[in-house]
């Protein structure tokens, strides 16, 4: 491979793609390719295999069958990929429904954790990133907070604040902001939507379809575990092809 | 109608020069052997929450035949019984705080195990997502969560194993208990020395309360 090959070539491939949770059959037959620098945002109704989907790129979920390869690492089915998952974890962040933030650290502790012991960067260092994204989301001056002393929103932008302190390739997001109150949506989205204009490759789960028709490059409309229809956000949401997508978003954007 | 008997003080305050030589022996019993159990509660209440059934078979066994058997049995089969099978004698001090530790550890086991198992699953799922290793995860997220939320079972069995300890009367050793009967044998005040006995281990097991409410507040107030 040359250099020129490695700049264009996709950072997630997922290949006939398959998934069973006993008789449920959550995933069929996927195949779904990111570049660097694209947004994809996935839609669905809940149980569709929406999230399933992307905790499936950083071995989250195991798969039964089918190929992964995440920035050229290998993920093999039944969660026997070792090293590589590991590295796939080093160099994907991914920001959870409920935020997931260690309640027992400092808002600082949170996001120095893992550039130390996985990256092994010295104290110092890690402080200076922690508090540089920590002002890029607006929290800096929450740092010697716990986190159940900030709100939901402020919460979820130290989320993001963590994960992005490990410099990663590829950011995984999923429901961002559906656990958070009405008012607070706004100011995580805003967070995201400016990590998407710096060029961050994302996969985003959401139900926010503004913010999906505005970010993404591709919109993917997961239904029942298969990838129903995948297209920019100009052509799903205002000429969709297939059926299936054309009921899910008239019940959706009606309300 | 006259009491024939009344309480006497002057005898009860008289015993508690004789009582306290024993307090070091209850002390060290107790928290010898809650030293060792927590560690071995540690280790097989992880043995009992792992994958691996090789694993997790030993430690349900350990747990079952602690758990359901009596401490005084299990004392008396220490000190009289495993002599016979290492041919030589266990002192009573030695057998008393291997009681202590397999009794406790059995239940520190369940202890982690529910401490460890009641951290989110969010919690591993994000630290593993940072990239930490399985046991990074553990050691900088799970447990020091899952620690706090021990402290009051443990010490809850702390109180139980110092109480405990009274049993071991019946191997000789010089713990309160025994003191107390080495007295009464010469004085025949039976009620006002059991009487101090009791306030003693009241002073030792209230003391450890204070420490822990102690404990969990500063714990408490750190999350």
């Amino acid at each position: 491979m040359t250099d020129n090959d490695t700049a264009t070539a996709p950072i997630v491939q997922m290949e006939k793609v398959n998934k069973h949770f006993g008789d449920l059959h959550v995933l069929k037959d996927i195949d779904l390719n990111v570049v660097p620098g694209e947004v994809v945002v996935v839609i669905g109704a809940s149980g569709s295999g929406k999230s399933t989907l992307i905790r499936c790129i950083n071995g989250l979920e195991e798969f039964q069958d089918g190929h992964i390869m995440v920035d050229g690492n290998q993920l093999t089915p039944h969660g026997k990929s070792g090293k590589a998952l590991q590295k796939i974890r080093t160099e994907v962040g991914m920001v959870f429904q409920q935020f997931n933030l260690f309640p027992h650290l400092s808002v600082l502790d949170n996001v120095i954790l893992a550039p130390m012991k996985v990256r092994g960067w010295s104290r110092a260092d890690a402080v200076e990133t922690a508090e540089r994204l920590l002002a890029r989301v607006g929290i800096s001056d929450q740092a010697a907070k716990h986190p159940t002393q900030l709100s939901g929103g402020q919460q979820q932008r130290v989320a993001l604040a963590r994960a992005l302190a490990m410099e990663p390739r590829l950011m995984l997001f999923d429901e961002p902001t559906s656990a958070l109150d009405p008012e607070m949506i706004g100011e995580v989205l805003d967070a995201m939507r400016e990590l998407a204009r710096e060029g961050m490759t994302m996969v985003i789960v959401t139900h926010e379809m503004g913010f999906a028709r505005e970010v993404a490059d591709r919109v993917i409309y997961i239904h029942k575990g298969e990838i129903a229809e995948a297209a920019p956000p100009e052509t799903i949401f205002d000429q969709p092809k297939d059926e299936r997508t054309r009921s899910f978003l008239s019940r959706v954007l009606k309300h | 109608m006259e009491v024939t008997f009344q309480f006497d003080w002057g005898a009860a305050f008289a015993s508690i020069p004789h009582l306290l030589p024993g307090i070091p022996w209850t002390l060290l019993i107790s928290f010898g052997g809650l030293a060792i159990g927590f560690l071995i509660g540690i280790v097989f209440g992880l043995m009992r929450i792992s994958r691996s059934r090789l694993m997790r078979i030993p430690a349900i066994f350990y747990i079952e035949v602690f758990r359901g058997t009596p401490i005084l049995v299990q004392v008396l089969f220490i000190f009289y019984g495993l002599p016979q099978l290492l041919g030589g004698p266990i002192n009573a001090l030695t057998a008393g705080i291997a009681a202590i530790a397999v009794n406790s550890g059995a239940y520190i086991s369940e202890v982690v195990r529910g401490g460890v198992q009641s951290i989110e699953r969010g919690q591993r799922e994000a630290s593993l997502s940072l990239g930490l290793s399985r046991t990074q995860a553990f050691r900088y997220v799970i447990w020091p969560q899952a620690f706090r939320r021990m402290i009051p079972p443990l010490g809850n069995q702390g109180i139980i194993s110092i109480k405990d300890t009274s049993l071991f009367s019946v191997i000789g050793v010089g713990e309160l208990v025994r003191q107390g009967q080495i007295y009464i044998a010469t004085t025949f005040t039976a009620l006002e020395v059991y009487f101090m006995v009791a306030l003693l281990y009241l002073a030792i097991t209230w003391t450890l309360s204070l420490v822990l409410r102690f404990l969990e507040q500063r714990g408490l107030a750190g999350q």
